[in-house]
């Protein structure tokens, strides 16, 4: 894991001195709601349908004990003693007043921990693989590339007051968990003639206009990696549209202009930002990849006694292959049956933070489909940490399943949503509650939106729901065949919507007609892939 | 009005023209630049003038960080003028991109403005400004 440095400590207690004097001034009526919006907002501090929301950055989703403690702690102290882990990779808590916020702050930096840029029309906190540093399939361990990252965007003087928000994801494995082609950059590591370098996607995103990000370079050497994003920034912040925020985001640049324009464009002024000397020196990588170094990992390869069924189930749902032998990847389920999508009580937070220092090297990680990862756990202790989270109510076996949810907070919470998700969420998991069932279905990622905003990724749901205000009535439109993975797609509207209870019954019966049409160990969008909407529009409508 | 000002030479007196005015007849000193202008036509013509000034009609329009920084990278040594909607919080950022005078609509507070200049004492990234960045104190 990444240590500050005195500079990086200096950074985040210096910003706590400035947004406190920010508040105050706020408060005193120096400023108005409209000037202090964006730079609350790049606090990580919203203002809700009932209070302020404030979202604590994870950068790349990794963090240790001490810091998942305090997450536990200011949910206790400043909230309703729970928080919510968000889509990328944060956490945010629901019930802020805005007096606490610098006291929040505050305590968060006294474990290398901040709120800066996970809101606002900046850079956002880089978000990357939930199984960086365990997956067997990677070229190298992306963090370090992500935490150089970081440090750049970090109050990037030019790139804070952007057409719209930006996000980056980084991965370093074929196998994509970070839906890296669905952000505004996207950068898979790969390696060529021996050397590594970064394939650069730019302009995907979900929202109210879905796009796959296409191919701007396919290698960018590192030392050159921040003055090519320089120049993909630069020509964004000179070009990308103001006029209508719905229209503001890379995605319709580079749809306006051609993929081709836009390349045309980044490598004249990468020509021109690469004589600057912005790019650290390669030692700068190789300092922040010594934090980053494999764990003293000692375990023989044990394989777990199996003889608890539930356990059993457990293992063969949750638990993933390490690239060590006598390790696994243990995923904990944020998605209980009847429960809030990613939501987790302080001494649920505890008590993965605990497990974490005991058995998994002190790490932990926040994946983006809002569920929490033990990376390094010796397989010898696999029964243990298992019991542990199963007295917590941790234990459900649903990794990938169809009651493994993504839901953003909706009209619960949200004053952007238009219909709730939380409920749906909820009858969905109940429904089909049944695990045998659920099994039988095999991975099917659904995915819930309360609005057109897409928080909920439904664009890149298996089975998508999107809620949607018709008319003051909450109305639920389904999408097929998206995905966030390697095989990235955008969903496709089926029909007419539904409310509450019918999209809960039209999953069903999509879920039914796979069942009848599947071949061999086809899964739920490889089915509809093959066998187009039709079925499944018969089955539904009728 | 100018209010806040990081330099010791005289302050120039011709009235800024603009972009496309200066494009036609050339021999004023001092430019003025909307938020959609090119701040790159102006590079053949750096040297004689003294003062461009970048427009920021609405504060949340980041264009102007962009033109600053093109400007001071193609070497432009004179007067760089943010006007308009500028905000204290702003003009840290605007400080790094090369701006060096600052003429707000509406009057900010001195105190606050040099407070939120001396929050930080170093930046991450390299900019238009002396800065050292971070990665660059670290290897010496």
């Amino acid at each position: 894991m990444y240590k500050y440095d005195n500079y990086d400590q200096a950074m985040v207690d210096a910003r706590v001195a400035e947004f406190r004097d920010q508040i105050n001034r706020r408060i005193a009526g120096e400023m108005t709601e409209d000037q202090f919006k964006p730079l609350r907002l790049m606090n990580g501090l919203y203002l809700q349908l009932h209070a302020y929301m404030l979202r604590v950055a994870i950068p790349y989703g990794t963090l240790d004990s001490r810091q998942m403690r305090m997450l536990a702690h200011i949910a206790r102290k400043y909230d309703r003693d729970y928080g919510h882990f968000t889509t990328r990779q944060n956490i945010q808590y629901n019930w802020i007043k805005l007096e606490d916020c610098a006291d929040i702050l505050e305590e968060l930096a006294t474990v290398e921990m901040h709120a800066i840029q996970t809101s606002g029309n900046c850079i956002r906190n880089i978000s990357s693989d939930q199984y960086a540093g365990a997956a067997a399939d990677e070229v190298t361990d992306p963090r370090p590339w992500a935490e150089l990252l970081r440090q750049w965007s970090t109050f990037h003087p030019e790139f804070s007051y952007l057409p719209r928000k930006f996000k980056i994801a980084v991965i370093a494995s074929y196998e994509d968990r970070a839906a890296m082609r669905l952000h505004d950059i996207g950068l898979e590591l790969v390696r060529k003639d021996g050397e590594l370098g970064a394939r650069v996607f730019v302009g995907g995103g979900m929202g109210r206009t879905p796009m796959i990000a296409p191919e701007i370079n396919p290698f960018v050497k590192a030392d050159d990696l921040l003055s090519y994003l320089e120049a993909c920034l630069r020509v964004y912040n000179r070009y990308g549209r103001r006029d209508n925020m719905y229209k503001a985001r890379i995605k319709i640049l580079i749809h306006e202009i051609g993929a081709d324009e836009y390349r045309r464009q980044v490598a004249e002024e990468f020509t021109h930002v690469k004589t600057l000397g912005i790019d650290p020196p390669l030692a700068e990588l190789e300092r922040i990849s010594a934090f980053f170094a494999p764990p003293a990992y000692d375990a023989a390869n044990v394989e777990p006694d199996r003889n608890d069924p539930d356990f059993a189930l457990w293992l063969d749902q949750n638990v993933k292959p390490h690239k060590q032998a006598g390790y696994a990847i243990v995923n904990i389920s944020l998605k209980p049956i009847g429960g809030i999508p990613g939501d987790a009580t302080s001494a649920q937070i505890d008590v993965m933070a605990d497990l974490a220092e005991k058995y998994s090297f002190d790490e932990l990680r926040v994946t983006h489909a809002q569920n929490i990862v033990l990376p390094h756990v010796a397989k010898r202790d696999l029964y243990a940490v298992w019991q542990a989270l199963r007295d917590a109510e941790l234990a459900d076996a649903n990794l990938d399943l169809i009651s493994d949810i993504i839901a953003c907070p909706g009209l619960d919470y949200c004053s952007l949503a238009n219909a709730r998700s939380i409920p749906v969420a909820q009858k969905i998991a109940t429904r089909f509650a049944d695990m045998d069932r659920q099994r039988d279905l095999g991975e099917l990622k659904l995915k819930i939106s309360g609005c057109i905003n897409a928080c909920g990724h439904h664009h890149a749901g298996h089975i998508g729901i999107l809620g949607v205000d018709k008319k003051g009535v909450e109305n639920y439109q389904l999408t097929f065949g998206g995905s966030g993975a390697e095989d990235v797609s955008i969903g496709k509207i089926i029909g007419p919507g539904f409310d509450e209870d019918g999209v809960v019954d039209a999953v069903e019966k999509a879920t039914e007609v796979y069942k009848a049409l599947r071949k061999g160990d086809e899964r739920f969008v490889d089915t509809y892939r093959r066998v187009g909407l039709e079925p499944f529009k018969e089955a539904i409508y009728g | 009005m100018v209010e806040f000002r990081y330099r010791t030479d005289e302050v120039t007196e011709q009235p800024s023209v603009t972009l496309d005015a200066f494009l036609d007849q050339s021999n004023a000193t001092a430019v003025r630049l909307e938020p959609d202008d090119d701040a790159r036509a102006l590079i053949p013509f750096l040297d004689r003038l003294t003062l461009i000034e970048v427009a920021f009609p609405k504060f949340r329009d980041g264009r102007g960080y962009s033109a600053a920084r093109i400007l001071r990278e193609a070497g432009y040594q004179g007067e760089l003028r943010a006007q308009g909607d500028v905000l204290v919080d702003q003009i840290a950022y605007m400080r790094r991109c090369g701006f060096d005078s600052f003429a707000p609509e509406a009057s900010l507070n001195p105190d606050a403005v040099a407070r939120a200049l001396a929050y930080y004492d170093h930046a991450y990234q390299g900019a238009a400004d002396s800065a050292v960045p971070i990665w660059k104190l670290r290897h010496g």
